[in-house]
This record gives structure tokens, C-alpha cells and sequence, in this order.
């Protein structure tokens, strides 16, 4: 099968999950990467290293942000004159719209959000989570190419292996943007809950420390945030330990405490980490469709009746500020042995 | 300045979706469940899912994208917002929403042979019936479906319409034109302007949906929703390009929870950092 994977990045950073879906492309038959950008030579030589037999690049200044319009028409026009069997991205905002916007051009569909794929005979067969979750649904598309966008963390990723190189071949670029990028304003707190394999989160609980004190002529919202800033930097010291992300509950993203960024749930973020600890959520549905595939799951709550808890591998009904900066001593004591 | 919202009706967060495992080549059965002891058989036909007496709420998501498109009507002097669904007639249900939050007309797509589409066939039909309604300057979807959660139908609506599409807004500024949107993504925040009129779809930062008024309720109980086929459309049933060939309940970690209940929390600590390095997650 003739497979091209996109690769995704963002400023040169690359998206990992772009390699997972060389891996997968490379279990299939031969893989071909496509990088588009400026000056992304360092991101061509990163998949040769990752498994890609050759790589279609097209490295132009029309394309230095990601936009959509001319990111599809670059690599529906490739597409059209190279006819891959399937295409694989790694899910992020920008694939799922660069993939629906060649769907239409190719007129073809886009298999999304997809955690398992099998072949049967050239069928390809992807599976993914709708209602939630709730359920698995198996899908087929019938047109060609098929294009089937990965989440993060269900395949494989391939080792590197620096001695590799081969062929990159120049793609012919679309300059028809639509849009204007008049500035980016980089949030202070960069996070990638998609990829983390740790992540550490916190809920409306996180700024009910009674031991803080805020100073005297603070507004009482503004107390609020700042007993949770000193929460979250707790959950932050463990995260980092562990090397992992920062998560949080809509209520504690609702509350100001921390930027959407870090929201885990049904108008956040879903995730698969190996391990989840959920410090202060009490566990509303919302939050738990986003994270209750996680490997292993610790909830450290005051309440012995949160839902959190139904969910949780282990579980601990205490106060967040006392086991949290316990747990970090305990981890910083054990994982340096 | 004309405003579309397109929407859609989804089961609620709270029901239970099961698949059923005794299921045969023709129709495949899911059980929507709200409680143990009261269970909504939901149906799929061919792919048509009918939902029983499972509770039927406006996609979450597109009440951020109603909430958007009366700010902006709100902002320009004699906006009108149309909220436009495809779905059976129980969606006129989340039309009737819209309108108490304040949309200014509804249109509910609705058709027999509606039976299997998929993201481009609905992104197909949506644009015959912008285009029937005519003259729009926005078209504002919310950020993703909570059923089917695929969230592409903004982007193929963009391209077929050959419109700009300004995807994931958290906040929205129209001047002179132009409609310029802070795009919200996980790395950063971007400022991107686009002449309309546009395609938009929004994110949460847009701000709280209102609750329909009692003023807003009587007042959509007075609005005629206009109900169009697809021959009023002028079009046939799009072919379904992708298809589901099955459906499965995904495995379920049957483990209970562990408490670990100490007298100190570095006991506490000791314990449960023990547990998780035999877990061998790190």
C-alpha cells in the first residue's frame, strides 16, 4: 500500500504522533512523508531518521504558518499527481482541518480521531470512539485516497535511527490563502496534554487551601486565583518530577485558574496517559469522558463520595495540599535510587 | 450583517450508549441507557441512528456557536441570525433552543432518504441551504459534534463554498468587512482576520451560552420553522463516502478502586508511590 504520512508541526515543533503514523504507515508497505513550512529541512531529515523511504517537501514563505487553504491545495495537488492509497495524520487542530478541506478537493472522506486499523484484503478498516467513547464504531472509506487521521499514543512510535536519509523531492506550492495571521500571542503555559504520557490534573479543589492566607486588600475572586496559582504550582512541581503535563477541570479552567489549554473533558481535551492523577476533581461525566481511558488512574479527593473515585485504580480521601507535595518528596526519593 | 449557526442534536452527556452484542447483518442495535432500569433502545438503519426516549439535548459545542453568533448580531445594527439544522423532525427541538436564546429564524433540513451521510454529504446539503437562505456574511459552527465528534463539517463547508474559514474563534471582532477571530490551539493564541463573509467555527473562550429568557421561549414558540426537503434543496441524497461496517463496546476496565487510607500523608505517599512504580507506567 502506498502510504504518505503529514507530518505536523508548529514552528518546527514536529507533532510525535507524526512519527506513530510512520510507524503505522511502515506496517502497511512503503511510506512516504510530507513536510510543508519554511525552512524545514531539520523536519525532512527527522522523518528519514524515523522510517519515511522518501520525503515531498514544500518549503516556501506563503507557507510558514499553517494555514488551511493553501496547506490543502499543496497537498491535494500532490496528492492528485502521486495517487497514494491512503494518507495518515496525526490528529491536531490544524490536520483536521487541512484533512476535511482535501476530503473535499479529492472527494473523498476522512477516517477521524482513529485508534486501531486493520486491512482486509485492500480494505482499509480504522476504528474510532464516538458518543464519547461509549462506543467503538468501525469505519470504511471508499474513496481513494483514504485518509485517515490518528490519535496520539495508540500506535507504535518508531525508533530513530540518525543513519538513515534518502530521497526529498520539491512539491509544487499553492499560494491561496484566505486568511491573514496578524499575530500570535504564545500562552505563557505551553502544554501538550495529547502526547503526555503523565499528566497531572486539578479541579475546583485546588484553591481551597485554608492554610494560604492572601493579602489583606485582595478582591475575593482574585484570592480565589491566587490560592489556586499556588495549588496548581504544587501539581506542577509533581508533573514536572514525573515529566509530565499539567491538567485541569473545566471548573478550574471556568474559574481562571489555569488557561483552556490544560482542559481535560467533553469541551477540553481527550486523553490516554499512562498514568492520571486527578487532584480536587470531583469527577462530573464531562470530565470523565475525556480522561477515563487513561492506564492508570489516582484520585486524591476530600470528598468519599465524588464520582472521580468510581472510575479511579486507586484512590485517596484526603487533602490535596498535604499529599501532593508528599507524593513529589516520596517520587524525588524513590525514582533517584 | 447575516448570520448562519449551524447545529445539531445529540443524546445527552448523561446517557448511557451501548453497543448491543447481539447484532445482525441489517441493523445494528445500540442501547441508550439513562438508568439501569429505564433502557432506550437506539437503532441504527443503515446507519440512520434513531434515538428512542433517550434524552435529546443541542450539541453542547453549538450552543458556544449560537452564544457567538448573536454576540456579533448583537454588536452590528440590524444582524439577523438563522439557525439551520439537518435531523429528523424531534430536532426542531434544539431549533426551538436557538430560538429562545435569541436567533432570529430556524430551518430544519429533514428527509426520508436523509439516511446514511456522512461529514460530506452533511457539509454538501448544509451548503445548498446557506446558499437557499442566501447572502450570508457568517456561517458559525460549534468546534465538534458530542455524537459522531468528528468536527470537519466547518472546514468542508469552507472549501465547498470556497469561503475563508476562521476555525476555532475565542473571540470574535467584525470591522469594516473583515471578521478577525483569536484562534484558539493548544500551542498558542493566533490573530487571524479574513474578509467576509466566513466560515467560522467556536471554541468555549467565546464565552458562557445564555439561557433562553422566558421572553425568548414565548417568542420561539411563536417562529415558524421552515422545514425543507431535499427536493426544496434541489438535490438528492449525497452518497455516504465513508460508512460504518460495525459497531463495539469498548473494553471495560472492571477493576475497583483501591483506597489507600493512611495516617499520614507520607504514609500516604510511601504507599500509593509504591502501587504506582509496580505499575510500571513511568
Amino acid at each position: 500500500m502506498k502510504t504518505f504520512v503529514y507530518v505536523d508541526h508548529f514552528k518546527g515543533e514536529i507533532q510525535p504522533a507524526s512519527w506513530e503514523a510512520i510507524g503505522l504507515g511502515k506496517t502497511l508497505g512503503s511510506v512516504s512523508a510530507v513536510v510543508f513550512g519554511l525552512g524545514v529541512d531539520a523536519i525532512a531529515k527527522a522523518a528519514f531518521e524515523h522510517g519515511a523511504g522518501e520525503v515531498f517537501v514544500a518549503d516556501d514563505s506563503s507557507l510558514e504558518d499553517f494555514r488551511a487553504e493553501p496547506y490543502a491545495s499543496t497537498l491535494s495537488v500532490l496528492a492528485s499527481s502521486q495517487s497514494p492509497d491512503l494518507i495518515l495524520f496525526p490528529i491536531t487542530a490544524r490536520t483536521r482541518e487541512l484533512a476535511a478541506m482535501c476530503a473535499v478537493d479529492l472527494n473523498t472522506g476522512v477516517l477521524t480521531d482513529i485508534t486501531a486499523v486493520e486491512i482486509d484484503g485492500d480494505k482499509i478498516i480504522a476504528t474510532r470512539p464516538i458518543y464519547e467513547g461509549k462506543v467503538l464504531e468501525k469505519t470504511v472509506c471508499s474513496g481513494k485516497p483514504v485518509m485517515v487521521s490518528i490519535r496520539a499514543r495508540f500506535f507504535p512510535k518508531p525508533e530513530p535511527d540518525v543513519s538513515k536519509s534518502g530521497t526529498t523531492t520539491k512539491v509544487e506550492v499553492k499560494s491561496d490563502a484566505l486568511t491573514t495571521i496578524e499575530g500570535y500571542s504564545a500562552s505563557k503555559s505551553t502544554v501538550n496534554l495529547g502526547d503526555a504520557s503523565v499528566i497531572i490534573s486539578g479541579g475546583r479543589g485546588v484553591s481551597n487551601n485554608p492554610s494560604l492566607t492572601p493579602p489583606d486588600d485582595m478582591e475575593e475572586t482574585d484570592a480565589e486565583i491566587w490560592r489556586a496559582h499556588q495549588g496548581f504550582a504544587l501539581i506542577g512541581d509533581l508533573a514536572d518530577l514525573l515529566g509530565g503535563a499539567v491538567g485541569a477541570s473545566r471548573a478550574a479552567v471556568d474559574g481562571g485558574y489555569i488557561p483552556y489549554a490544560h482542559q481535560v473533558g467533553q469541551t477540553g481535551k481527550v486523553v490516554t496517559p499512562d498514568l492520571y492523577i486527578a487532584a480536587g476533581i470531583s469527577g462530573a461525566i464531562q470530565h470523565l469522558v475525556g480522561m477515563r481511558n487513561a492506564k492508570v488512574i489516582v484520585a486524591i479527593n476530600k470528598d468519599a463520595d465524588a464520582p472521580i473515585f468510581s472510575i479511579a485504580r486507586y484512590g485517596v480521601v484526603g487533602d490535596l495540599f498535604k499529599v501532593i507535595p508528599a507524593l513529589t518528596a516520596e517520587f524525588k526519593k524513590k525514582l533517584e535510587k | 450583517m447575516k448570520i448562519i449557526t449551524c447545529i445539531k442534536q445529540v443524546p445527552d452527556s448523561e446517557a448511557k450508549v451501548k453497543a448491543d452484542s447481539g447484532r445482525d447483518a441489517l441493523a445494528t442495535v445500540l442501547k441508550l441507557t439513562r438508568t439501569p432500569d429505564s433502557e432506550a433502545k437506539v437503532k441504527t438503519d443503515a446507519g440512520q441512528v434513531t434515538w428512542g426516549d433517550a434524552p435529546l439535548v443541542i450539541n453542547p459545542f453549538d450552543e458556544y456557536a449560537v452564544e457567538g453568533a448573536l454576540q456579533q448580531k448583537e454588536a452590528i445594527d440590524g444582524s439577523t441570525v438563522t439557525a439551520l439544522c439537518i435531523g429528523p423532525n424531534s430536532a426542531k427541538d434544539v431549533l426551538k433552543h436557538a430560538l429562545a436564546m435569541g436567533a432570529d429564524e430556524a430551518v430544519l433540513i429533514s428527509d426520508p432518504a436523509l439516511k446514511e451521510i456522512d461529514s460530506v454529504g452533511a457539509a454538501l446539503i448544509l451548503t445548498v441551504a446557506i446558499k437557499k437562505i442566501g447572502d450570508a456574511d457568517m456561517v458559525v459552527f460549534g468546534r465538534q459534534t458530542l455524537d459522531n465528534g468528528s468536527g470537519l463539517t466547518s472546514a468542508h463547508v469552507a472549501r465547498i463554498l470556497g469561503l475563508p474559514l476562521l476555525g476555532l474563534a475565542g473571540q470574535v471582532k467584525v470591522q469594516d468587512g473583515t471578521v478577525t477571530i483569536e484562534r484558539v490551539t493548544e500551542e498558542d493564541r493566533q490573530t487571524i482576520s479574513a474578509k467576509m463573509p466566513v466560515v467560522m467555527s467556536v471554541v468555549q473562550s467565546i464565552g458562557e451560552p445564555r439561557y433562553p429568557s422566558f421572553m425568548g421561549i414565548r417568542k420561539a414558540s411563536k417562529v415558524n420553522i421552515s422545514v425543507w426537503s431535499l427536493g426544496d434543496l434541489g438535490i438528492e441524497a449525497p452518497a455516504a463516502i465513508v460508512t460504518r461496517t460495525d459497531l463495539m463496546n469498548p473494553l471495560v476496565d472492571e477493576t475497583k478502586v483501591e483506597m489507600i487510607a493512611c495516617e499520614t500523608p507520607e504514609a500516604i505517599a510511601e504507599a500509593l508511590v509504591e502501587k504506582i512504580l509496580a505499575e510500571k507506567v513511568l
